[in-house]
């Protein structure tokens, strides 16, 4: 996702003079091309994520497209107050695109681990939550976040993810991609685990259950007509992300149901816990210790449907 | 710079003004921070008769000269100046800081003519301001940036981010003006967190510093007519001033930090200002 991000952002640059890229330098490898290309809309603003943050929105109160660039958690957490007022408070036309979301750097500790920014920045007033599900989307979501004049927040996974789109996607802000259809379920999932719902998705399918897969990319605002169709359809929603479960899609698709009376269907989140990790890992390692594996996923979702489906039948008898 | 209030040019006047109308809209709100804003009147007034380029007829102007005051908790202060100015209307201060009134007790820009940005939170408002010089460099845009910055913000680490931001870019459009009054929210400067030496942290970040009395309108003006003082370099005015200028009995008082005046109290002030209304 990160190689898309760049080379769209390049093609964004060329098109748009307005379009400035600052890092807190980080990107070693990733951004020399941009910075050599456009020296005078580059800027490494230095181990200073509150005063990077404050100047994008300096930059775009003066006309500027402003993207903010780090790790994991650094632009966002460092400098919370900062997006809060000033990119927020002032509908700045500030993006803050965040690498390594989720586990993606598992070995490099906890302080790595960005799994609470969803819930996060959906909480703040005005911000657009975004986290493709591979470098397709990552690609489209970079355009869209460049043409939506406001704060973004883009959660890219690292490099090298498989792609699960082939060809053209209708990617818009705000609606769901359906990457499957089906009539007993419905997974939908966000950020970089899209690969791993595909997986559920087949393996579900092998059992015979069909999954409506949707790739929710972005988590606010919130795709609500897909949660509530799809609940209505296909009669059980699960949620998967590479997050927290408190306050990310599955948060958001909790809240959404529990407020929909109509539709009371079997639910669950597939998320972590909101605990910090205690052993070091690779990403795949600590997700499947955490019951992220897709394998532990389906057998956990046929059990949730199949259970479901045993108390409808007895209270039909 | 005509005003649309028939507030003239006189920075002498304008200063009383502010503080007049600050403690009447104080007063009134029952809010606080009067010794903030009085401390920082004369400056207020220098900018905003002397030295900033402004059309209050057109506030989004690109080529404006650009006004943070990163001490947002002064606001009174600044938009009493806003509308004398002609931003918008004088009776907006009427309900200031009162339920259902645009202007609230920390400088807001919705819906407010003239205010830059909203702040309150302290140490925000010079990395934004810093964001606009650059931008300012960048689209060839020859405004400069002035921020007006208290001395207890001074001990939030995102300024010093900025402080050493600005020079290794070269950012003479940008000057700050440090409101030092030596008292802060609980306590002096001195007692919370001794900022000195403080023209030399400056300087050694790189600035060009100086430093001079906030309440002599003469020096005021000199100075900030002749920023920027070395090509490259970004500007620091330390303007050493009196908490609660103005009033005898507010003067370095930590208490008009929070103290709405009284009618007693407001009277008695205001006969010490000669009124000015």
């Amino acid at each position: 996702m990160r190689g898309a991000f760049f080379r769209t952002l390049m093609t964004l640059a060329e098109k748009d003079d307005r379009v400035n890229l600052i890092v807190g330098d980080l990107g070693f490898g990733v951004v020399e091309e941009f910075a050599q290309r456009f020296p005078e809309r580059f800027l490494n603003a230095g181990v200073a994520e509150q005063n990077m943050t404050s100047l994008a929105v300096g930059m775009a109160l003066s006309g500027k497209v402003v993207f903010t660039y780090s790790i994991a958690n650094f632009p966002i957490l460092r400098c919370l107050e900062q997006v809060r007022n000033d990119v927020c408070y002032h509908n700045a036309n500030v993006k803050i695109v965040a690498v390594g979301g989720g586990l993606s750097y598992g070995s490099l500790g906890s302080t790595h681990h960005a799994t609470e920014d969803l819930a996060i920045m959906r909480s703040l007033p005005r911000m657009v939550v975004v986290a493709p599900g591979d470098p397709a989307e990552a690609e489209a979501a970079t355009q869209a976040v460049a043409a939506h004049p406001g704060p973004c927040y883009l959660r890219l996974g690292r490099a090298g993810e498989s792609s699960v789109h082939c060809g053209e996607i209708d990617f818009r802000l705000g609606k769901a991609i359906q990457v499957r259809d089906g009539k007993d379920l419905t997974l939908i999932s966000t950020g970089g685990l899209l690969g791993t719902a595909v997986q559920v998705a087949d393996s579900l399918h092998r059992a015979g259950l069909q999954t409506r897969l949707l790739s929710m990319h972005t988590v606010k605002p919130l795709d609500a007509d897909a949660v509530l169709v799809a609940a209505h359809e296909t009669g059980a929603i699960f949620t998967l992300e590479e997050h927290s479960v408190i306050g990310g899609l599955g948060g958001a698709v909790a809240e959404l149901l529990a407020e929909s009376s109509e539709v009371q269907v079997p639910f669950k989140r597939f998320g972590l816990p909101s605990a910090f990790m205690s052993i070091a890992g690779a990403q795949a390692y600590l997700l499947a210790q955490h019951g992220l594996s897709a394998d532990s996923i389906a057998s956990a979702i046929r059990s949730i449907v199949e259970k479901a489906r045993a108390v409808t039948a007895v209270s039909r008898a | 710079m005509p005003s649309k209030n028939g507030c003239h040019d006189n920075a002498k006047f304008l200063a009383k003004r502010i503080r007049v109308k600050t403690l009447h809209m104080i007063n009134a709100a029952r809010s606080s921070h009067v010794g903030s804003a009085f401390s920082m009147a004369d400056l207020l007034a220098v900018l905003y008769t002397k030295i900033l380029k402004i059309d209050p007829d057109r506030p989004d102007w690109p080529e404006r000269d650009r006004f943070i005051l990163s001490k947002g908790h002064a606001c009174a202060a600044l938009y009493v100046v806003l509308a004398e100015r002609g931003f918008f209307p004088v009776t907006w201060l009427d309900d200031f800081y009162q339920d259902g009134s645009r202007l609230a007790g920390h400088a807001t820009h919705l819906g407010i003519p003239g205010v830059e940005v909203s702040t309150g939170s302290l140490g925000h408002g010079l990395p934004i301001a810093t964001g606009m010089a650059l931008a300012g460099k960048r689209s060839g845009n020859a405004y400069r940036v002035f921020a007006l910055l208290s001395d207890g913000e001074c001990d939030e680490g995102s300024i010093w981010e900025a402080a050493l931001f600005a020079p290794h870019h070269r950012l003479d459009n940008l000057i700050v003006i440090i409101d030092y009054n030596k008292i802060q929210s609980i306590g002096t400067v001195k007692e919370v967190l001794d900022l000195e030496p403080f023209a030399a942290k400056w300087q050694a970040f790189g600035w060009a510093v100086r430093e001079i009395d906030g309440h002599n309108l003469e020096q005021i003006e000199r100075v900030l007519t002749n920023v920027p003082f070395g090509p490259g370099k970004p500007t620091c005015i330390i303007a050493h001033t009196v908490k609660g200028k103005g009033v005898s009995f507010m003067e370095n008082k930590l208490l008009w930090h929070y103290r709405a005046p009284d009618r007693d109290e407001l009277a008695k002030a205001l006969a010490e200002l000669g009124d000015g209304e």
